[in-house]
């Protein structure tokens, strides 16, 4: 079965550049791209959602099927 | 499938006032899963809060707020839920404002165990002022009025609420932020008074100061210094120094304050 | 059918009042010479399915009554003067996010713990200039039991009326003396509602000036989602520190009550037609005040007497008005003179203002009343 990724929607408004949400994603699938998260390998997400549950600003929305 | 938080969230209330890296919105979050699992009417759920980083979540809330004066939320909710017991009352703030200038209310109401959930988000210092000590700061610790080191010793936020008589209490921290939404909805669900701290993180006034050098490290403290009750079930107490307990610490049936007060309404009436 | 008369203490009868005006909620904190009034609602509110809560400190009592007005309840609070006090920061949320409320303050001697059974008239600048801030303040003083009990019902209309905290503040004379009081009917005297909103839950703005001065203010708990804080607000009732609006906002908070003073200020005028003398006064000392100007009249001086009602906002109006025509004012107050400076301000220099002034837990006299009468050259 092929593996299907979620969408990592990311509200650069609401960023505030803590790093939270880079440093605890187990897959290293987020980076920081100046002050706010990005997307740098979507492919390692597991679909975990702790970048969502963890970050403080509502600025991530991981949206799966 | 991502979590609708808007569904909660007033509109265009965001982004919120809080520092990069505070705890917050974390435990905002876990609130808003909290009511969503219970499916509280918010039309009917009042959000109640005092002064300070953390009594600034009711006014994102898209629920009856009421931001109150500085430590006065427990007095002003027990004016609303006395009122109207049929409403969700909830109360939001920080350890200062709960326990410090609010700590007489905080410790009466937990006494009357009126049917209310008090999030506490206890960063351990005054954040919005400055960072100035709370009664939870840890002796010793830096603040901007303890430049030599806290010489008080701190409040456990969790004993005190036992001992003044709350029948709910629970602890749990920032970083675990899939065990907050669990601990605040036990909480609402239960008849009484209900605790919940939140081990929480001031990176901008207390970190900063106390040789936290990011964000993370200070989660991480968070997660090293915390122990699962059941866990420390089966540790030494050398291997709980320096820990703290998570989970829900205390939980009793006792007869709460709006049905007491529903039955002294029955006897004058009958008289 | 007779009316039912009882023989009721002040505190009593201003229980009894409240419970006329529709009060369904109490909160207070036992402080001498108040505690009748939370002994009789304790006792008759719960029969009405009120709620009475003794809290665990002044600043929860008046922390209770604002929460339990926004959930919609008719409110009330009854303490003394370190009790006022402390409500003081309260006080102030109250006028700021205007929540209609009743502040019962029975006045002892002071300042601090000072004498806590014996009767004073020191806090009625602490009733207006007490919180911190520009706010506005009513201030009823009545002077009998049966007005305490028609005064507390006024408060309460007025409180929402104008949506704001009124305050009723008998000296310890009126509070303790027992009289007999006549109840009136139900209707007899009007009750006024809380003005509710019109408009649905998703248009509601608590402080929305489009309907006027006085925004309906709606009640937690009826479909109505909205939020209240203490800082300075916009109409949606979310804080701003935008200039133009904290300052319309400020003016329109104070000017909901001076724009109205010929609907708040009440008084009585005794025997001021021909008064060249007139003795101005307010709680028990009125009563004082009434005997001398009796007797200074069997003397043959024309003596009158001018009885405050309203303390706040204070007769400006009328009192300028008599500066123009007597040749002096006496002043008798059971304090260094603090209603005595405001009939300075309102003579502006035109006649003398003669203050008699006692704070040692006496009441004031007739007969210094009369030798200050005399004294009116």
């Amino acid at each position: 079965m092929e593996k299907t990724l979620p969408k990592i929607e990311i509200i650069e408004k609401y960023c505030k550049g803590c790093h939270i949400c880079v440093e605890f994603c187990p897959t290293k699938v987020l980076e920081m791209k100046g002050f706010v998260a990005s997307v740098k390998n979507l492919e390692a997400c597991i679909k975990c959602m702790q970048c969502e549950l963890r970050c403080p600003d509502f600025a991530i929305k991981v949206i799966t099927d | 499938m991502a979590f609708d938080y808007d569904k909660y969230i007033r509109p265009g209330k965001l982004p919120h006032i809080w520092c990069p890296g505070c705890g917050h919105g974390i435990v905002m979050k876990g609130l808003i899963r909290a009511i969503d699992s219970l499916q509280l009417d918010t039309k009917n759920t009042a959000i109640v809060s005092g002064i300070g980083c953390a009594s600034r979540l009711p006014g994102y809330m898209d629920c009856c707020t009421l931001h109150t004066a500085h430590g006065r939320a427990a007095a002003f909710a027990t004016g609303v839920k006395m009122a109207k017991p049929e409403m969700n009352v909830i109360l939001v703030g920080g350890d200062g404002d709960g326990t410090a200038i609010g700590g007489n209310h905080f410790i009466h109401a937990c006494r009357r165990n009126i049917d209310m959930t008090y999030i506490i988000l206890n960063n351990k210092i005054y954040g919005m002022t400055g960072g100035q000590f709370s009664p939870a700061t840890p002796t010793g610790a830096k603040a901007s009025t303890t430049p030599y080191g806290n010489p008080d010793p701190p409040f456990d936020i969790a004993k005190l609420a036992i001992g003044a008589g709350a029948t709910f209490v629970a602890r749990g921290t920032a970083y675990h932020a899939t065990q907050i939404d669990k601990l605040i909805a036990e909480a609402i669900q239960h008849k009484g008074f209900s605790v919940v701290e939140i081990l929480d993180d001031c990176p901008t006034t207390y970190g900063r100061r106390n040789k936290f050098k990011s964000v993370i490290e200070m989660m991480n403290h968070l997660k090293e210094t915390s122990v699962p009750v059941k866990a420390a079930e089966k540790m030494t107490a050398e291997q709980l120094q320096g820990k703290v307990l998570t989970g829900v610490l205390y939980k009793e049936e006792k007869p709460e304050y709006t049905t007491e007060y529903a039955k002294v309404i029955e006897r004058a009436q009958a008289k | 059918m007779a009316k039912k008369v009882a023989f009721l203490q002040g505190n009593e009868a201003a229980a009894h009042g409240a419970i006329y005006a529709g009060c369904n909620f109490f909160a207070g904190y036992p402080i001498t010479p108040s505690t009748e009034v939370a002994e009789v609602c304790s006792l008759e509110l719960p029969k009405l399915g009120g709620k009475f809560i003794q809290m665990e400190d002044e600043i929860g009592a008046m922390a209770a009554i604002l929460g339990a007005s926004l959930a919609g309840s008719k409110v009330l609070t009854a303490t003394s003067g370190p009790g006022l006090s402390l409500k003081q920061e309260l006080i102030g949320y109250g006028c700021i996010a205007e929540i209609p409320c009743v502040i019962y303050n029975v006045m002892r001697g002071g300042p601090s713990t000072g004498m806590p059974t014996g009767p004073s008239q020191s806090d009625v600048m602490a009733a207006k200039w007490g919180t911190h801030g520009d706010h506005p303040a009513i201030l009823l003083v009545p002077a009998s039991v049966q007005e305490t009990y028609e005064e507390i019902i006024r408060a309460f209309n007025l409180s929402e009326k104008y949506r704001t905290p009124v305050m009723v503040m008998p000296d310890e004379i009126v509070a303790h003396m027992r009289e007999r009081i006549v109840f009136p009917e139900p209707g007899e005297i009007e009750v006024v509602p809380r003005k509710a909103p019109t408009v649905p839950p998703e248009q509601y703005k608590p402080y929305d000036t489009s309907f006027g001065d006085v925004p309906p203010l709606a009640s937690y708990g009826t479909g109505y989602k909205f939020h209240v804080t203490g800082l300075n607000k916009m109409q949606d009732g979310f804080p701003t520190t935008k200039a133009e609006i904290v300052q319309a906002e400020e003016e329109r908070q104070v000017r909901k009550v001076n724009a109205n003073v010929d609907d708040i200020v009440t008084f009585e005028e005794y025997l001021l037609d021909d008064a060249e003398v007139v003795v101005i006064a307010y709680g028990s000392t009125s009563r004082s005040a009434r005997y001398a100007v009796n007797a200074a009249r069997e003397q043959g001086i024309k003596a009158g007497m001018f009885r405050i009602k309203t303390f706040w906002p204070f007769p400006d109006k009328q009192i300028k008005a008599l500066a123009g025509k007597v040749k002096g004012f006496v002043t008798p107050e059971m304090n260094l003179g603090m209603c005595t400076g405001e009939v300075e301000r309102c003579a502006q220099g035109k006649v003398p203002v003669l203050g008699i002034f006692r704070v040692d837990g006496e009441p004031i006299n007739p007969d210094q009343i009369v030798a200050k009468i005399k004294e009116v050259k």
